[in-house]
């Protein structure tokens, strides 16, 4: 039930779009200048509050791209990879996790969801550190494994409470049926549930993929070696390089590793909006 | 669980109707192996990646730890002196300032564009997509960057203010105002909170608002009398996860102050203080106890809240 009737929408809130379209352009303004400087030559770049390049340049890409001694051609692909593993470990793992929560009648289940709800609340700083020492233990410092084998066992709870609550609204007659014709509950889960779950796994696809791409902090505290690099370390590695020079380049890169976020921003964005306004996530 | 020999059996309805249940069946639960063999890639995870690290980081926090060498039992002197250590006591009042400053900013952002864009707006989707992008992007080392670029002395901002004859100060550079960047950066991203209001105001029964007219009731008393009380719970949950999040702020901090937390520690956020203990001087027993202590002021706030909530959080419905 929206509120808008159709009368109210032929009223004109002229004055209303007027205030939005500002804030919009304020808040848009930033990124807009971003791209416009990358292609900008180097002097041209703190000199005009224009977007637009008097001259227009790919200098900034081409030196930019190999201007940290390892180019970024690698830094992307490991970065893709981090985040594709991801992604697909999330999924299968949360799913799991969810269909045992949301259908499955076992021991101690209102007991391990609130330790579940309680994870979602804990802050990552509380077992940076330990963690560390353990995959250190295990001698995994400087590769990928401590990035992506958590998602493997379903480490971020908020996911499967996402899909609990997704699985909550599919009736349940569906798997009650299913299950009389002697579907077990593997058959349940994967021909009944996962295709209901879709737009529930879509959207966790879309957000595992776009906040591990953007993760900083375990990527820097892991990975110690250039050719390990993500995209954010590696455009970190231009700015501790740079201070001073280059900046066409360090703005170039910035462009550069924000693009895969705006394609599948761009390509989901409804699926996303709707996601997030109906789970109330971060 | 023994009796439940399989994940594929389920009980057989017709069993029902014949016998009467015995009370100790009431009990028992239908799917105990399926359920736990479901469970189990969670459960493992939550031991490993968890629980068992919590319990280390405690140990860890009570004794002397550089990872090369085995940790050195020291009771509480972490505890004790992060209390006279003036870097850490610096990050906590940084800390604090930011997010008393960037939560409010952010939600009260949030809550006057969405009810701006719930009135029936052409384009609606066009803008709810174009607000909502900085928060996706806002986490990132490129945002930070560009902010930091926007902010530097002769960057976007002081570009502007020179149309009017202003100069502007060195933001970035200049200990006064550096704190106030990370804030505005927080702000610019009030697209998740904004989008949770537009959802919940979707869902305010028009009947009030209808009555309230007819009742004479302006625009700013139908705002403070009837949309906030009714939205209170999202407030509620947009204020708790936000706080939680800003205690954690760490990339924007460590990209403007080039990892240093300067000028003169003016943005050592509290998470960039740690990693500059446990990563930077290795000193991993000192930075567990400051994990401790986050954690604890973050269960804190946390109460704070939920206690809080009963005065004005509205849950009528």
């Amino acid at each position: 039930m929206t509120a808008a009737t159709p009368r109210k929408r032929v009223k004109r809130h002229w004055r209303a779009h007027v205030v939005l379209l500002v804030v919009l352009v304020v808040m848009i303004y930033p990124m807009v200048w971003l791209v416009g400087a990358s292609f900008k030559p180097e002097n041209q770049i703190f000199t005009t509050m224009n977007p637009l390049p008097l001259a227009f340049t790919f200098a900034n890409y081409v030196t930019g791209w190999t201007a940290t001694g390892t180019s970024f051609t690698v830094y992307l692909s490991n970065s893709l990879t981090v985040s594709l593993v991801t992604v697909v470990a999330n999924v299968a793992s949360c799913s799991v996790a969810a269909y045992a929560f949301a259908r499955l009648d076992f021991a101690l289940r209102r007991f391990w969801f609130a330790v579940m709800l309680g994870t979602m609340m804990l802050p990552f700083q509380a077992t940076l550190i330990p963690q560390y020492a353990i995959f250190y233990q295990l001698n995994w410092i400087n590769t990928f494994l401590p990035l992506v084998v958590p998602y493997l066992l379903a480490y971020d709870a908020f996911f499967i409470f996402l899909m609990v609550q997704f699985i909550r609204g599919i009736p349940r007659e569906l798997d009650e049926a299913a299950a009389l014709d002697g579907a077990s509950h593997v058959r349940v889960f994967f021909s009944i549930i996962l295709p209901l779950l879709r737009p529930a796994l879509l959207t966790t696809t879309i957000l595992t993929f776009i906040w591990t791409f953007n993760d900083f902090l375990r990527q820097l505290v892991y990975l110690s070696d250039h050719t390990r690099y993500t995209a954010p370390l590696g455009l970190n590695a231009f700015v501790d390089r740079a201070s001073g020079s280059s900046y066409g380049g360090m703005l170039a890169m910035s462009v550069v590793t924000l693009v895969p976020t705006v394609i599948v921003f761009l390509t989901s964005q409804r699926r996303l909006v709707e996601g997030v306004a109906t789970t109330g996530i971060k | 669980m023994s009796d439940n020999n399989g994940v594929a059996v389920l009980d057989p309805p017709k069993a029902e109707q014949a016998v009467p249940v015995p009370k100790r069946k009431r009990k028992r639960h239908k799917h105990n192996l399926a359920g736990y063999v479901f469970l189990a890639p969670w459960l493992i995870g939550l031991f490993a990646f968890t629980l068992i690290p919590m319990v280390y980081s405690l140990y860890l926090s009570l004794t002397k730890f550089n990872l090369l060498t085995p940790p050195q039992w020291i009771g509480a002197d972490n505890y004790t002196r992060l209390f006279s250590d003036e870097r850490y006591l610096q990050s906590i009042k940084v800390t604090l300032l930011y997010v008393v400053t960037s939560v409010p900013l952010k939600l009260v952002a949030a809550l006057l564009v969405a009810v701006a864009l719930n009135r029936g707006l052409t384009a609606l989707g066009f803008y709810r997509a174009t607000f909502y992008l900085p928060s996706l992007l806002g986490a990132s080392v490129a945002v930070s960057v560009m902010w930091r670029q926007i902010f530097s002395g002769d960057g976007l901002v002081n570009q502007f203010l020179r149309l009017f004859g202003i100069q502007g100060a060195d933001w970035i550079g200049d200990p006064r105002y550096a704190m106030w960047t990370l804030v505005l950066l927080a702000g610019w991203q009030f697209g998740t909170p904004m989008l949770i209001f537009l959802a919940g105001l979707k869902q305010l029964p028009q009947d009030l608002y209808e009555a309230a007219a007819i009742d004479g009731a302006g625009k700013v008393t139908t705002f403070f009398r009837i949309t906030l009380p009714l939205l209170s719970p999202m407030i509620f949950f947009n204020l708790v996860l936000e706080t939680i999040g800003a205690f954690q702020t760490f990339t924007p901090a460590y990209v403007i102050s080039n990892g240093l937390g300067g000028p003169i520690d003016s943005t050592l956020l509290y998470t960039l203080y740690l990693y500059l203990k446990g990563f930077g001087s290795m000193q991993m027993g000192y930075a567990s106890a400051m994990a401790w202590v986050l954690f604890a002021v973050i269960g804190l706030f946390t109460a704070v809240y939920f206690w809080s909530a009963r005065r004005w959080v509205n849950y009528a419905d």
